[in-house]
């Protein structure tokens, strides 16, 4: 048999829409706090959807002191990502591990491609199209937009859009020389991210690994992409009750921006140096609908293939699951077939199993949305509370579980299920547990 | 390969490439010492800092997808077209029966488990149709003609197709592949830059080996041919922009006179499989891949490691999980984008991995002197070169290397390609931005 090493969460940290410490924003969910609010990164004031939730009074100096100057050109998914970084790295306790092998510590990040520069970037493709229109070319000008472009883009700007640059920043500020990936499954991302860190750590491949995924879309572009979809809430004139997870006047998701990291570490490892573990992952699935580009699959085959094949990978069985952090976007789709998904899963015991979607109170956190769910379990499990799905108030006759309406609910909580589904058909799970017991 | 995991093999290889769509144009092209790079048609290049590339053949897409799958092609961007054509490359060419294979009538239905069957493909920062959007864009402008955010919100948005977002995704290659091909298994997105290929290579090899899936489509797709995309690297002095009086000779891999790379579009995927699989249906093997080493760049996110040390480590990795030493090495596949500090940075590294000797005796392959850098996927077909060149035990020559950088370990194939025995190759490859960096090493299989 091949060898397998547990693996451990040692470290957690998230730059959220409700603040940017990890216990006052769990205190803040348990409260059905709402970080939502109109949007002020740009003037949505005419578009669909005219509110986010957005992350307040961020400043990467206030988390990483003068070390903040070195990546002052870093786009806000980078920055925001190193801020959650140095919490988890914090609370892992790891810089004060002088035995620590760089060569074994990695990154991997579920993180979005960084923001647009969107001013410069309409002034430019504007500019190609006009002169198209002069010229009577079908096409786009190439070289009128090219001489508007060499004007106004910003060489840092375009650079810190690639999606792999947060992982890099990271890999240089804490010295991980160790793997360094940055996966891009839509919404499932970070879910994924640490699904595939798990399994690094597990074959032996690193000791530690940070885990995580960033996103910003609140964006003319981002807001435009998915208010063409149709995907998002446009209830503007009740921004703070506008994400409905599984309620039956859900009209669509919330966007949200934010990042999360967690510290993940071979049990042995952490053992070794004395260290305060948070909790195990214990199983990750991972599938694809390979259905439709535009539909989930109407069964739920692919959501619940993967909640299937983490149950496996536990070794458990869903009798041994209290808790599930649904992905529970608030559209209807999504909402309508994951419950039918873990209604299939879950058989008899579904009725039994508490579901919650905490994108009610956070909004969707795109990439970043897996993993800040998966630091909720983990609380969930220390502190023996089941978070609440905020904004429910008529039920679904399509959407029938126990979703913690409104209040959060004590409760003893063995192992934690966590959905994360992407546009495309992307579906991954995780099972986390609290620590081992020494 | 660790013990008690199960072996893997690569039973396919997936080249859409400016030099050529499948394995045998390909290797044809790279003998003949051709280079396609020239100055940009795809639009009007005269105004960007860097005018000359690599494109792709013309191509009907039709013949590589099923019927059921045309209505689709909408929703498809030219990153999503090139994984989809290099992905009917790949599984015909192991003769591997998808449902689209078997659907289009090229296979016979076989025996293959759509749950079994998984996809990673490495891909980009997809950068959207500029003309699409700018047609949009321009029904939202003011009394003076500039753009209105305002106006665009209101009114102007409604202008852009609804599924607009869906072809930008990174996730949607492996999208359409997954629908196309019915792989139900695991499906990955790597975004690392040139690094993404490999990594994506690395990880479905890993996942194959501890039984997660049997098969995997793998490998990875761009195009850096939009006016963006072939900016952006400009604006951080990465491109040749003096190359337009011979485009072909521009790009110069290890060359002493090396001064950038270029861009360029394609995508190479390869069929991993167990080996247990590949036996069962009597597939044919092209190597084992039997080691995977990746690592950062802990210098910079912006430059490269004037030490290698991130690329040495991938290498060292890749060899300790292979079990094996820098001796056995026959073949290196080298990244070699012809940009000056990072193609040093490889040296240093590959150099180190030797123990800095001056000179050794591994023969060396470089493709992007005559297609130029398609990003992410540029590792896939990078792969795809040097499994051809170990499946034919021939090197093939590399295109612009000479004068050849006093630093550089290797002894490339001049004029005519080398005869010489591979049993052990190692391909390696880094993002120009953020570093990351991988090595795969692919063992001959003998009977």
């Amino acid at each position: 048999m091949a060898v397998t090493h547990r693996v451990v969460v040692t470290g957690t940290g998230w730059i959220t829409p409700l603040g940017h410490n990890v216990e006052e924003v769990w205190q803040r969910l348990l409260d059905g706090h709402s970080g939502v609010g109109s949007t002020t990164l740009f003037d949505a004031s005419t578009f669909p959807t005219q509110f986010s939730a957005e992350v307040k009074a961020f400043d990467l100096a206030d988390h990483i002191g003068s070390h903040a100057e070195r990546h002052s050109s870093a786009s806000r998914n980078s920055q925001l990502a190193i801020a959650a970084a140095e919490h988890a790295w914090q609370q892992a306790g790891l810089r004060q591990w002088t035995a620590l092998n760089p060569a074994r510590v990695g990154v991997y990040l579920g993180g979005g491609e960084g923001p647009v520069d969107f001013e410069n970037f309409a002034a430019a493709a504007v500019a190609g199209q006009l002169s198209a229109v002069e010229k009577g070319q079908s096409a786009m000008d190439a070289a009128a937009w090219g001489a508007v472009a060499a004007k106004r883009l910003d060489a840092m700007r375009e650079f810190e859009q690639e999606p792999n640059l947060a992982a890099a920043h990271i890999a240089v500020e804490y010295n991980a020389a160790g793997p360094n990936l940055n996966t891009l499954t839509a919404c499932a991302a970070s879910t994924q991210a640490i699904g595939e860190a798990t399994l690094i750590i597990q074959r032996g491949d690193a000791d530690v690994m940070f885990a995580g995924g960033t996103h910003s879309m609140i964006h003319p572009l981002g807001v435009t992409g998915f208010n063409r979809l149709t995907a998002l809430s446009t209830r503007n004139d009740d921004p703070q009750h506008a994400s409905r997870p599984f309620d039956r006047a859900r009209d669509g998701f919330v966007l949200g921006e934010g990042a999360g990291m967690i510290i993940l570490e071979s049990l042995d490892h952490a053992v070794e140096r004395g260290a305060n573990i948070l909790g195990e992952i214990v199983g990750y699935g991972s599938t694809a609908d390979a259905f439709r580009v535009t539909d989930i699959h109407e069964d739920g085959r692919g959501p619940v293939a993967a909640m299937r094949q983490a149950l496996t990978a536990a070794g458990m069985t869903p009798a041994d699951i209290d808790y599930v952090s649904a992905h529970g976007t608030g559209t209807s789709e999504n909402d309508k077939i994951e419950t039918l998904s873990i209604r299939q899963v879950f058989g008899d015991r579904a009725k039994n199993v508490s579901v919650s979607s905490i994108k009610s109170m956070l909004g969707h956190l795109i990439a970043a949305a897996g993993v800040v769910e998966l630091i909720v379990c983990i609380h969930a499990i220390r502190d023996s509370v089941a978070p609440p799905t905020a904004n429910y108030q008529t039920p679904d006759p399509l959407c029938e579980l126990d979703y913690v309406p409104n209040e959060p609910r004590k409760m003893k909580i063995r192992a934690a299920l966590s959905n994360s589904f992407g546009f495309g058909g992307q579906n991954d799970a995780l099972i986390v547990t609290a620590p081992p017991s020494a | 390969m660790k013990s008690g995991e199960r072996r893997v093999v690569i039973t396919g290889l997936g080249v859409a490439s400016p030099l050529g769509i499948g394995s045998a144009a390909f290797w044809d092209a790279l003998m003949e010492r051709r280079s396609v790079v020239r100055r940009i048609t795809a639009f009007d290049p005269s105004t960007l800092m860097s005018r000359i590339g690599g494109e792709m053949p013309d191509f009907q897409l039709r013949d590589y997808i099923p019927k059921s799958h045309r209505k689709s092609v909408k929703l498809m961007s030219r990153d999503i077209t090139l994984a989809v054509v290099a992905a009917h490359v790949a599984a015909m060419d192991a003769k591997l029966p998808t449902r689209s294979l078997v659907d289009r009538g090229d296979l016979e239905a076989g025996d293959l488990d759509p749950t079994r069957l998984g996809v990673n493909i490495g891909a980009g920062l997809i950068c959207p149709d500029l003309s699409e959007l700018g047609e949009a864009f321009a029904t939202a402008l003011d009394d003076s003609g500039q753009f209105d955010l305002k106006r665009w919100g209101r009114d102007g948005i409604n202008n852009l197709t609804p599924i607009w977002l869906l072809k930008y995704l990174p996730n949607m290659l492996a999208c359409h592949v997954s629908i196309i091909h019915d792989a139900q298994a695991m499906s990955n997105t790597v975004t690392c830059g040139e690094a993404a290929s490999h990594l994506a290579v690395g990880e479905a090899y890993r996942t194959i080996a501890r039984g997660m899936m049997d098969v995997c489509i793998c490998g990875g797709a761009e195009s850096k041919l939009n006016p963006m995309t072939a900016t952006r690297p400009a604006l951080m002095n990465r491109l040749v922009t003096d190359g337009d009086d011979d485009p072909a000779a521009a790009c110069r891999p290890f060359n002493a006179e090396r001064r950038g790379t270029v861009v360029s579009e394609g995508g190479g995927l390869l069929v991993l499989e167990s080996l247990e699989h590949a036996q069962k249906r009597g597939a044919r093997i092209y190597g084992e891949l039997v080691g995977f080493g990746c690592a950062a760049n802990t210098y910079s996110w912006i430059d490269p490691d004037p030490t290698g040390a991130n690329i040495a480590l991938a290498i060292k990795n890749s060899l300790a999980d292979a079990n094996l030493s820098p001796a056995d090495i026959d073949l290196a596949g080298l990244c070699a984008t012809g940009c000056v500090e990072h193609d040093a940075s490889e040296m240093v590294g590959w150099r180190s991995v030797f123990d800095d000797a001056e000179k050794v005796d591994c023969a060396a392959v470089a493709v992007k002197g005559g297609l130029g850098n398609n990003g992410a996927g540029a590792g896939g077909i990078d792969l795809c070169a040097a499994v051809l060149a170990m499946h034919n035990n021939t090197v093939p020559p590399s295109v612009n290397v000479d004068p050849v950088d006093e630093q550089c370990p290797f002894a490339f194939a001049g004029n005519d390609p080398i005869d010489r025995r591979i049993d052990v190759l190692v391909s390696v490859a880094y993002a120009l931005g953020g570093g990351q960096s991988a090595a795969l090493v692919i063992r001959k299989v003998t009977e």
